[in-house]
């Protein structure tokens, strides 16, 4: 199969069966729906596996614009190739949008993890939306919206540009919007929905002003243009050298502002403090959704569009990494000590989830690109990225199946479920061992990594903290796994008509299959040799110090949540009476959400709405209603002259004529 | 012989009678009537400029023949109208018809 | 020039007939009877005729005698018959209305004829036999009539013929009693 024939598929199929699901919902019962929107994907899947393979694996070659042949591999350095790329939009001679498919190690990288985790999703919704929602018309929607999310995640990792990106990117902010209030009956979703799409809408405002501004300079959006030759393009056009920062404005170098502008898009995206406020309560949407959309693949798009610029960051504006890597640090920390105080199972993955993608950002943050040393961060970050996308998917769906039959998402009426669900306590398990760090799940290659390159590159307090993060991440993990699966058994459940019990096999094997993967990570074909950002192959360095310290970590956060959490007791409740302002303080988030809420109430709807509002209802509205009362007293008053009397319209006429005739004559 | 112009100051005349009867006229019939007097005033310039000043052909002849004809048939409709109106209304003053206004 | 010259028959007999036009005229629109403002339309029409008699045009005097004076007059007459009520005096016009047209009616006739004073010459007396000269027969009416060459008027009579079926037809249509609505 030649590439360039199948790679458009890959993005067109799923747009065609967002449309064909779409429109054919009413049609279609709920269940034909989804095994058509499967069966579609699976096709995708196999696809993207097979783009993936022959690029990592396998030797094949496309002709560029140039009219050079490029092949997916020289040597040991993967290329950059652009698949296909057409015109799309002319802004100015040079500044074209383009639309296409790029190729390079992240974005196929990205495909595994998009299809293995979309696929994955199909089939669990399957049997969680059936029996769940009760609703067939809905589940075509579901469908739906799950192939438009495809669609639009595929572009965006495979975008050629950085507008095309932009484009996807905000496509993937609506299908999640469309996915949280899927619910839409429930004041919940619908709030929520709303301020998932809010926020990240914020964000990428900023993200525009950057591309806007990156673009203007560069005078060209494509990737490759930007980072080639260590982003000498951009390095030229913002006139940087090694004593000045080029071009500045309002005091900052431009290139900062520029480059920050389009991390805080990718912030918004990846609930980055203090962009994170949406990402707990996005779990209003259903859990397969939340598991596809906001742990696995829509949330680390802010950590792939730096990873994508990556050698601009890393020349043009190392102080944005430096940045990075501070949010980062401080949100992993954050995120981290906030999820040890959520009763909702669903809120504490969140939280963990916003504490894991700020890892990969700590992670980039603290690389530079040049040499393997220093490029060990972004290699981790990639394989975090990975590994994260794979245990998280799979903990969200273990909770799926929890949710579906406690039908409750807080951990009060649950405990003593491992009698009852063997294949989702297995699961559940080896997902909390692999996120806390423990040999030989994925999650502790990648996070030793990432501890690693902030070690080695002379980031010691980062270290120290994400080192402190990952023991409490470990606690976190372990209390929830303990409190579900342990503690003590609600007596419910013995009266309960349906006892919980391990799903049917729709639910099951994608359990299964992300635990394999889990586990047998370090099998993988070139796990040693992760992916860099010079595209060459690089054996992961391992330092044992450094493993160790973060495994006895790991290893005192799941002794302490054993001490407290395995069996039922009075510790947890006596610790917390010792300081229940501070408790309830942490189960608040922190009051982020309410200084938001501050600020929006007050400085926003108070000040600059509110003036607004004067301005529209008195000026703006005051002129139309001033044009409407002009025409209406004109109109009154002239009104006779249509008296219907003929008489009158013939005197006017000859009036009308006499006139003209002595003007004319005399 | 009279000069052209006597003819046309006749005419003059005859056609603002015309017009002063069709705006001052209350009943339909009288409005139709103040027609055929403009109409009238203008076959008279049409025959009194072919007689002046062009003898020998008859356009102006031949274009008052149409006129009268037309005249005929506009009476004739017109008259139909009126007594439709009438049979409407029970009047037929100008002022009845008023359907089409609003 | 004397003003006994003017006292020519063919002068006296134009100022007869102007009179009796204009005298017809003015009482046929100023009159609150309808009948007797078709009686003085009756006179203005004859007098009309009179003064294409007058210009030697037979064939055009008796077309205006027999249509108008005959025919269309006729039909008014009917129609006051039928419409109006007899005796009953509806012409009961505001003098506000009849201001509004005098003073249309009185702007424009000084209008026109104080241009026709000022560009026309009223002394120019064409020769007295260039009537007779050129006198239409009725042969020459009824060549231009109904010839198709230059100056002749076949098609325009045809299209008259058209029109006055369609206004047969129209007018039975529109006098005609509407049964279903009853």
């Amino acid at each position: 199969m030649e590439i360039t024939s199948i790679a458009p598929w890959v993005l067109l199929l799923p747009l065609c069966m967002f449309v064909f699901l779409g429109l054919t919902s009413h049609k279609f019962s709920g269940q034909t729906s989804a095994k058509i929107g499967t069966v579609a994907f699976g096709i995708v899947a196999i696809l993207c596996y097979y783009i993936a393979g022959q690029y990592f694996f396998g030797s094949f070659s496309v002709v560029n614009e140039n009219g050079y042949e490029v092949f997916n591999k020289t040597g040991e350095v993967y290329n950059q190739m652009t698949i296909f790329n057409m015109e799309w939009m002319k802004m100015t001679e040079n500044l074209i949008i383009h639309i296409g498919f790029y190729l390079d190690p992240i974005s196929a990288m990205m495909l595994v993890v998009i299809a293995t985790v979309s696929l994955m999703v199909h089939i669990y919704s399957y049997g969680y939306m059936f029996e769940h929602g009760h609703f067939d018309e809905g589940m075509s929607r579901y469908y739906a919206v799950l192939s438009l999310f495809s669609f639009a995640m595929l572009g965006l990792v495979l975008a050629t540009n950085i507008f095309q990106m932009y484009i996807f990117w905000e496509l993937v902010g609506v299908s999640s919007f469309l996915l949280i209030g899927y619910y839409f009956f429930k004041p919940a979703a619908v709030s929520a929905c709303k301020k998932a799409f809010i926020v990240t809408r914020f964000a990428d405002m900023f993200f525009l002003i950057g591309i806007l501004v990156l673009s203007y300079h560069a005078q060209t959006f494509d990737f490759d243009k930007l980072n080639a030759n260590n982003a000498k393009l951009v390095m030229d056009a913002f006139q940087i050298t090694a004593e000045s920062k080029g071009i500045a404005f309002l005091g900052f170098p431009l290139i900062t502002i520029a480059t920050f502008c389009i991390f805080l898009g990718g912030a918004g995206k990846s609930a980055m403090f203090p962009f994170h406020i949406w990402l707990p309560d996005a779990m209003e949407g259903p859990t397969p959704s939340s598991a596809l959309i906001h742990a696995a693949t829509m949330v680390v798009a802010g950590v792939f569009l730096v990873a994508r610029l990556f050698p601009v960051y890393s020349f043009a504006a190392p102080e944005v990494l430096n940045a990075i890597c501070y949010i980062g640090a401080f949100t992993a920390l954050f995120a981290a000590i906030i999820a040890v105080a959520q009763t909702d199972i669903k809120r504490v993955l969140a939280f963990s989830t916003i504490s894991q993608i700020a890892y990969m950002m700590v992670a980039l943050g603290v690389s530079r690109f040049g040499n393997h040393e220093t490029e060990l961060g972004f290699t981790a970050s990639m394989m975090h990225l990975f590994t994260h996308a794979m245990f998280k998917a799979m903990l969200f769906l273990c909770c799926g199946c929890i949710i579906h039959c406690v039908e409750s998402n807080e951990m009060k009426h649950m405990g003593g479920l491992w009698k009852y669900m063997k294949k989702t306590w297995i699961c559940f398990g080896i997902g909390c061992l692999a996120i806390a760090g423990i040999p030989p799940f994925s999650g502790f290659f990648s996070k030793g990594e990432i501890l690693t390159a902030c070690f080695e590159n002379g980031y010691k307090a980062i270290y120290i903290v994400m080192t402190a993060t990952a023991g409490l991440t470990s606690f976190y993990m372990f209390r929830l796994f303990f409190h579900i699966f342990h503690w003590q058994e609600n007596e419910e459940y013995a009266t309960m008509k349906h006892k919980p019990h391990d799903q049917e096999w729709q639910m099951t094997l994608p359990l299964i299959v992300f635990a394999v993967l889990t586990v047998f990570f370090f099998l993988f074909p070139g796990f040693n040799n992760g992916i860099t950002a010079t595209r060459g192959e690089m054996e992961m360095p391992t330092n044992w110090f450094i493993e160790g310290i973060s495994i006895a970590v790991a290893l005192t956060g799941i002794g302490i949540a054993y001490v407290l959490y395995f069996k039922k007791n009075d510790m947890p409740k006596q610790i917390m009476d010792k300081c229940p302002e501070l408790c309830s303080f942490v189960y608040d988030r922190m009051k982020i959400d309410e200084i938001w809420y501050g600020i929006t109430r007050s400085f926003i709807f108070g000040v600059i709405c509110k003036s607004i509002a004067w301005f529209d209802h008195n000026c703006i509205d005051g002129f139309m209603n001033f044009c409407a009362w002009i025409t209406k007293h004109t109109s009154y008053n002239t009104k006779e002259a249509q008296s219907g009397n003929v008489q009158q319209y013939v005197w006017v006429f000859i009036m009308g004529v006499i006139t003209i005739v002595f003007l004319a004559v005399y | 012989m009279i000069p052209v112009e006597f003819y046309l100051v006749v005419s003059t005349l005859l056609f603002f009678i015309g017009v002063f009867g069709f705006i001052a006229r209350k009943n339909l019939v009288g409005v139709l009537m103040s027609i055929e007097l403009i109409l009238n005033a203008v076959n008279i310039n049409f025959v009194a400029f072919n007689r002046y000043l062009f003898p020998g052909q008859l356009e102006g002849y031949i274009y008052s023949l149409f006129v009268i004809v037309v005249a005929a048939a506009e009476t004739a409709v017109a008259i139909a109208i009126i007594m439709n109106i009438y049979r409407r209304k029970g009047n037929e003053t100008v002022n009845s018809i008023k359907e089409l206004k609003n | 020039m004397e003003i006994v010259e003017l006292l020519t028959a063919n002068n006296i007999i134009f100022v007869l007939l102007s009179m009796v036009i204009l005298a017809g005229g003015l009482l046929s629109v100023l009159t609150e009877k309808l009948m007797h403002a078709a009686f003085y339309l009756f006179l203005t029409l004859v007098g009309i005729a009179g003064l294409y008699l007058h210009m030697n045009y037979e064939f055009l005097a008796a077309a205006q005698l027999s249509v108008y004076a005959g025919g269309i007059l006729m039909l008014f007459i009917f129609a006051i018959v039928l419409v109006h009520r007899i005796g009953e005096n509806s012409e009961s016009v505001s003098c506000k209305k009849k201001g509004w047209a005098a003073i249309a009616s009185f702007s424009g006739a000084v209008l026109v004829l104080a241009t026709l004073f000022i560009y026309g010459n009223f002394a120019n007396c064409p020769a007295a036999d260039a009537f007779t000269e050129s006198e239409v027969n009725m042969k020459l009416i009824g060549t231009t009539l109904l010839g198709t060459g230059k100056n002749q008027y076949l098609l325009p009579f045809e299209a008259t013929g058209i029109l006055l079926l369609a206004c047969i037809i129209g007018a039975l249509v529109i006098a005609n009693k509407e049964k279903e609505e009853k």
